[in-house]
């Protein structure tokens, strides 16, 4: 009873609280693909994101943020390192455990990766028949999600007959079904024009404040991140070279990769930003 | 002509009703084995959702021997073995043994081949969602490529209106034995080309079939 009370006494006022909680943690990830010359793909990652935050991985094509994605999406097993997810260590977990962390984690990507076979409807009842949900409980929810992306007109078009910002808003309700902690986003934006692109962030935005969903951005383009993203990591060659809140790393950018990507450096003159 | 199909009517009837039941049960003995192999080969690829190097070279050794020993050579050499299934050597149903056993690795690597042309990203987004390999298997990989499937069906039945005419040759029954024992050991070339015309017009129909049922079904081109 005392110690409660000492607990309750010592926590900060509740709304503040809330963001501290770290939902995300990685601690030494490191990912090497062997072959002719080997490739770190990630050397020595350390970062954290909290709960309800909006966090962005930039970095350069090739440098790596893919496979840190994919190595949180379990769809990646690192050479060495953790990845916490609420203190369930990701890349230790195995069988059924492994696919109810999944269920946590839903994930959208640059190519959609929709089921071609089935209409916008089937797609988002996907993950919920995987789960043998009932008839009306799949039926019911997916009317909510897609009342949420926009799309009930087109609940029973195939996904060919879409255009891509409408494929994304499908893969992104598709990924909400399990009702996830974190919606982790591949480029989500890559493939799309500049007005159908802040639609979707819009949609990501959205889904961050009203459900809560803690969202996590790998993407090459600064605009992605200046638009909706709080923090924001800058990989380059495998290594989280800085990272912080948005505004600051953007303003006053430490790093040659975080300056090159901002445009503040000409990549033919390998300008010297130390 | 009329009183030439008057009196051959029988025959011709008769004998393409053996070829189009030995092309259809064989077919379908074929997939029975062949789908799952294909499955099989698929998912224990190096890429694929089970790796398993073992399994999938040992398969594909199976399948490849399946495949490379000519048909007329095969249907002869499992003579025994057909004795031992159906109890006769002679006739359609005998033919259907060696039939399914030349068309099962045929079918194996078009079931192959279509679930390969599955884009590899969908299969990890299911993955992501937390399905089962089985899940996979079930609910993406059959389904994705079923317009595929359904292609690659109308290749093996139509094949195997080749392969059912050769096992007329040596006592299977159907039109090519019409064709062998009228048209070349008796020289009614008459009778020869009624077969073949009747063939092409069974191969004809059954392409025309498929491919219209692989159009409507297919979700991809609307």
């Amino acid at each position: 009873m005392g110690r409660e009370l000492f607990l309750w006494l010592s926590s900060p006022p509740t709304g503040k609280l809330e963001e501290q909680i770290v939902l995300i943690r990685i601690e030494g990830l490191t990912k090497v693909f062997k072959g002719e010359t080997d490739v770190r793909a990630l050397d020595n990652i350390c970062t954290q994101v909290e709960k309800g935050d909006i966090f962005a991985v930039i970095g350069m094509s090739g440098a790596g943020k893919s496979t840190l994605l994919r190595c949180i999406a379990q769809l990646e097993t690192p050479d060495a390192g953790s990845i916490y997810i609420d203190d369930a260590d990701v890349t230790k977990i195995t069988g059924t455990e492994k696919l109810k962390l999944r269920k946590q984690v839903g994930v959208i990507f640059q190519g959609y990766h929709l089921l071609m076979q089935r209409t916008v409807r089937g797609n988002i009842s996907f993950p919920l028949e995987l789960d043998h949900r009932s008839r009306a409980e799949i039926d019911r929810k997916v009317d909510d999600l897609l009342n949420l992306v926009g799309l009930s007109d087109k609940a029973n078009a195939y996904p060919s007959q879409l255009s891509g910002g409408q494929m994304q808003r499908v893969a992104i309700a598709r990924a909400l079904a399990n009702d996830p902690k974190i919606l982790l986003c591949d480029e989500p934006t890559s493939a799309l024009d500049s007005l159908t692109t802040k639609s979707i962030l819009k949609l990501l935005e959205d889904i961050n404040t009203q459900l809560g969903v803690t969202v996590f951005i790998i993407t090459h383009e600064i605009g992605v991140v200046r638009a909706i993203c709080k923090r924001v990591a800058v990989i380059n060659e495998g290594q989280l070279v800085e990272q912080g809140r948005t505004e600051e790393v953007f303003a006053h950018p430490k790093h040659l990769a975080t300056r090159l990507l901002l445009g503040m450096e000409d990549p033919e003159k390998g300008g010297d930003a130390e | 002509m009329m009183e030439f199909l008057a009196h051959y009517w029988d025959v011709l009837l008769k004998g393409t009703f053996e070829t189009l039941y030995m092309v259809f049960v064989s077919t379908a003995f074929a997939y029975i084995i062949g789908l799952p192999l294909g499955v099989i080969m698929v998912t224990t690829a190096q890429n694929g959702i089970r790796p398993n190097k073992a399994v999938n070279e040992f398969l594909g050794t199976i399948i490849n021997i399946g495949r490379s020993i000519p048909f007329i050579i095969l249907m002869v050499a499992i003579i025994p073995f057909t004795r031992l299934v159906v109890g006769k050597a002679i006739g359609s149903t005998a033919a259907i043994v060696p039939l399914v056993i030349a068309a099962a690795p045929f079918v194996a690597r078009m079931v192959e081949s279509s679930l390969d042309e599955i884009n590899p990203g969908v299969i990890e987004a299911a993955q992501t969602m937390g399905a089962t390999d089985w899940q996979i298997v079930m609910k993406v990989l059959l389904p994705e490529s079923v317009p595929s499937l359904i292609r690659g069906f109308s290749i093996t039945t139509i094949t195997l209106v080749g392969y059912s005419a050769m096992a007329g040759a040596v006592g299977g029954g159907g039109l090519g034995a019409i064709a062998i024992n009228y048209g070349y050991y008796r020289f009614q070339s008459d009778m020869l080309y009624v077969t073949v015309v009747l063939m092409i017009l069974m191969v004809q129909i059954i392409q025309m079939i498929f491919n219209f049922v692989a159009k409507r079904i297919d979700k991809r081109n609307r």
